[in-house]
């Protein structure tokens, strides 16, 4: 038997690709910003907090980084509601890749504040900065300078990562895909053109996160 | 009632851990095998063979694991190939986990000073030479704790193969909801069973990675 490639199957179907794009787009966006708040507030308790919260912390950083994103997924998704927690597919997929990056970030950020000498803490304080000013101008600032390219290859593996939310019907880019392919029995080329689709959309995301980088992210 | 079928639900779960294990062992040993020549090729310093070896990762790395298993899965079946679950899971896996390893070794071995290429070069030792007996071992050191990191990713990479139908321990949590609704439950022990297997990995590496820190 032979199979002839048939790219043009796909075009009807480009409205389907662009919105998934889009979806994929905007959950990576929120999930990273949202996810990097969560991160700073963990790596902030972790490291200056009191012990008890620096434990739950802790405990919540090991479950996430130890277990598979689709199975915490599916514990979102299926599992809350015997608690009577509800979510749409959408709400729990922007719940789930927060939970997901908030615990990567948490863990690297403390790194970066852990790479950070004591005496500048200490000179801080003694300039008669608060703890608050302290921890924003001497120690996240430097901290995120450091780690900055950590946190950025994260984020694309977070972005990859979220064509798993396709399995419990939210619409993304990888929905598409298999929308499509459903309809015009396409596989082959549908998940390659989708494939190719993130490929360009991950070298996009690390330039974008490089610019970003290059803007903001400075040690001062 | 409810505890019986509790201890019916971990009994699965359980047994089906083991297609898990036996998937991430495959994955890992063979991307261990095909990462390691492409660790060859791609630190060759030879155009041609290089270029392909950097887009083969690119590839790999660039696209989702699940696009991966879609596109052997469905995308090899068309051409009349028969593809089972397994052969998909294992090959996908395999492909995707030398992707990341060859990325891993190649900064092991660029972290070893110029001067050993050249001291064996000087010796009128050939390239293969060079990473058997002098680059290699030294790079092998470095390597360990991030390889036994990355294993983590492999482990939890695996659950992706329950999307094409092969029963791992994810798949036969699915099964095991469908049949008991009690997605929390089985769920929670899904998760704590990844756990018991990633979480050991987890802090060995770090392990390994703070002697290494000492030492150096």
């Amino acid at each position: 038997m032979t199979y002839h490639l048939e790219f043009s199957a796909l075009l009807p179907y480009w409205q389907d690709l662009a919105w998934g794009l889009w979806f994929t787009i905007v959950l990576t966006v929120v999930s990273t910003i949202a996810g990097i708040a969560v991160g700073t507030l963990g790596a902030s308790a972790r490291t200056f907090g009191p012990k008890w919260l620096g434990a739950i912390v802790r405990v919540y950083v090991e479950l996430i980084r130890n277990t598979p994103f689709i199975v915490q997924l599916f514990f979102i998704f299926f599992g809350l509601p015997a608690l009577g927690i509800r979510l749409s597919e959408t709400t729990a997929a922007f719940i789930a890749m927060v939970v997901n990056l908030g615990a990567y970030s948490t863990e690297i950020i403390r790194a970066g504040i852990d790479a950070i000498p004591k005496g500048h803490i200490e000179a801080g304080v003694s300039l008669a900065m608060t703890r608050l000013e302290v921890l924003r101008h001497i120690v996240l600032r430097q901290a995120f300078a450091k780690i900055y390219p950590a946190l950025s290859s994260q984020i694309v593996i977070v972005m990859l990562g979220s064509a798993v939310v396709s399995q419990i019907s939210a619409p993304d880019l990888t929905y598409a895909a298999n929308f499509i392919q459903s309809r015009n029995f396409r596989a082959f080329e549908v998940y390659f053109v989708v494939a190719l689709i993130y490929l360009l959309l991950s070298i996009l995301l690390r330039y974008v996160l490089r610019l970003i980088g290059d803007r903001f992210v400075r040690v001062g | 009632m409810s505890d019986f079928s509790f201890w019916i639900i971990l009994k699965n779960l359980v047994w089906a851990t083991q297609w898990t294990i036996y998937l991430s062992l495959i994955a890992f040993v063979g991307g261990g095998i095909v990462g390691l020549i492409l660790l060859f090729l791609r630190t060759s310093q030879i155009r041609w063979l290089e270029i392909p070896t950097k887009l083969y990762i690119e590839f790999f790395q660039g696209t989702p694991l699940l696009m991966q298993l879609f596109l052997f899965f469905f995308g090899v079946a068309l051409f009349g190939l028969e593809v089972s679950p397994w052969m998909a899971a294992g090959l996908a896996l395999t492909l995707w986990t030398s992707a990341f390893l060859t990325e891993i070794w190649r900064g092991c071995v660029e972290a070893i000073p110029k001067g050993q290429w050249e001291a064996s070069g000087s010796l009128a030792m050939s390239y293969i030479e060079q990473m058997r007996y002098v680059i290699l071992p030294q790079a092998m050191r470095i390597a360990i704790a991030p390889t036994v990191g990355f294993s983590v990713q492999v482990i939890k990479g695996t659950a992706l193969a329950s999307i094409i139908g092969f029963v791992e321990l994810t798949k036969a949590g699915t099964m095991l909801n469908n049949a008991t609704f009690r997605p929390f439950l089985v769920y929670a022990l899904v998760a704590l069973i990844y756990f018991g297997l990633c979480f050991p990995l987890s802090w060995y590496a770090k392990r390994l990675e703070g002697k290494l820190n000492v030492a150096r």
